[in-house]
């Protein structure tokens, strides 16, 4: 039942309290570049999810097996970086194979979620807030979730900009970098949760 | 400063590095997808300038349109038709392009057609239309202020005695010279075709009399000559269907104003 509890307690912190993009700022590029239509930005919330997941899950068993009993934790920055970059390669030649239309639409931003901070940002933070392997996966999942949220959320409004009557100065991205810290300021209404 | 952790950490990564190497080379054979080798090769051939021009969205999804059998093979008019032979022969088909030009429909200078007024303004054919069909009496004909010649990116329209000329050598058929002309004189016709009405005129042939000595009356003998169906007179001016002129030339030898020019 403990466990039960803490988990839940990971996850609302995940998704809403301190959510990746919107309040930790973490993984950007792909919030601001994907978040043009509401189905690209699904599919790219499903992408992360399923990145961060088994990239939270493989990281720890490295460190766990790898790193920590050879005393190798000042590895952890680049051994986790190769960890995900294979992993994020292997996703792309299964999205060309299986998915080629959702491929197409995220276009440059797959690879970036490589280079992103919010997947290495998730492997290392679970590390330092210690938790197990089935913690860690669901903090990864979570964020992840979040992660989606906010891009939906995001798309959903930046669909309805487009057809508003806006300077033609602000128009692309100002306005969409000022919609997102409203957003954001909104968002740090959650804190002060403490789960 | 102990070798032996400098051995184990390089051991360690590197023994990762080339776990996973090994894990996606495996990979990429099985989730391999099949790219069709034409592909490459007709994207070496095209001109590669992404324009939209043949209608699909780049060089690329043409590539793949005429792989698909969804594009004729000489859809790319900015290649031309080296670039059209060259895709036939990578496609294993005969090549079909058509070379086309453009036509300027009007050859009355200041002595067929005088000016009705003195025209002192900026030297646009849009800005001089705009002034109740421009200066020269036939108000569908050329006024010969160069708004063509200036589009044209081949230095094919020039003016001659007051009136724009294609130089069907260098014509392309790109198309902006037709968007240029405020009155729609200039058409897109393919070169083959011998024989065209130089003339844009939907005035009346009781009234041409004033506006122009060798327009297009809508007399009809030419309409009563053709054997092929391949010419009538719509809106009071002769035009000839391009696709069923077989350029005889009965309509060129009976037209009593000689207005049926020949290429």
């Amino acid at each position: 039942m403990d466990t039960l509890w803490r988990l839940v307690a990971i996850s609302i912190s995940a998704i809403l309290v301190q959510n990746f993009v919107l309040v930790r700022f973490l993984g950007c590029c792909p919030f601001l570049g994907v978040s043009k239509k509401i189905n690209t930005a699904l599919g790219m919330g499903g992408a992360v999810i399923f990145v961060m997941a088994l990239a939270s899950l493989l990281t720890w068993l490295v460190q766990y097996f790898l790193l920590a009993p050879l005393g190798l934790d000042y590895l952890q920055t680049i051994a986790f970086i190769l960890v995900i970059a294979s992993l994020v390669q292997f996703v792309e030649m299964v999205l060309i194979k299986n998915m080629p239309a959702l491929y197409d639409s995220l276009g440059i931003y797959l690879p970036l979620i490589t280079t992103n901070c919010a997947v290495l940002g998730v492997t290392i933070l679970s590390q330092t807030n210690g938790y197990n392997l089935l913690e860690s996966v669901v903090f990864a999942t979570a964020a992840a979730v979040g992660f989606t949220l906010a891009i939906v959320l995001f798309a959903g409004i930046r669909e309805r900009l487009e057809e508003s009557d806006i300077p033609e100065f602000m128009k692309g991205f100002p306005i969409a970098l000022i919609s997102a810290s409203l957003i954001s300021l909104a968002f740090f209404g959650f804190q002060g949760f403490n789960l | 400063m102990n070798i032996s952790n400098i051995l184990i950490a390089a051991g360690v990564l590197g023994g990762l590095g080339l776990i996973f190497g090994l894990v996606l080379g495996i990979a990429s054979k099985v989730f391999e997808v099949h790219k069709d080798e034409r592909l490459a090769k007709i994207m070496e051939v095209l001109p590669c300038a992404n324009c939209g021009g043949c209608g699909f969205a780049g060089c690329g999804s043409f590539a793949q349109a005429v792989i698909d059998g969804k594009a004729p093979v000489s859809s790319c008019s900015v290649g031309g038709a080296a670039c059209a032979e060259k895709v036939s022969d990578i496609m294993g088909v005969e090549s079909s392009f058509v070379r086309k030009t453009a036509r300027v429909k009007c050859v009355a200078t200041c002595n067929e057609s005088p000016a009705r007024y003195n025209y002192s303004g900026t030297t646009s054919c849009k800005a001089a239309n705009r002034l109740g069909g421009g200066p020269k009496s036939c108000s569908y004909g050329c006024m010969g202020f160069g708004s063509c010649v200036s589009v044209c990116e081949f230095d094919a329209m020039h003016i001659v005695d007051g009136i724009a000329v294609v130089d069907m050598e260098s014509c392309t058929a790109c198309g902006k010279c037709v968007e240029a002309c405020p009155k729609g004189l200039i058409e897109i016709v393919p070169e083959n075709n011998k024989y065209f009405v130089a003339c844009n005129s939907k005035d009346k042939g009781s009234d041409m009399k004033n506006t122009c000595s060798v327009g297009c009356i809508a007399c009809k003998l030419c309409v009563k000559a053709c054997e092929y169906d391949a010419i009538e007179v719509k809106d009071n001016l002769a035009v000839i269907d391009t696709v069923k002129c077989t350029s005889c030339g009965a309509c060129f030898e009976k037209c009593p104003r000689k207005i049926i020019k020949e290429f």
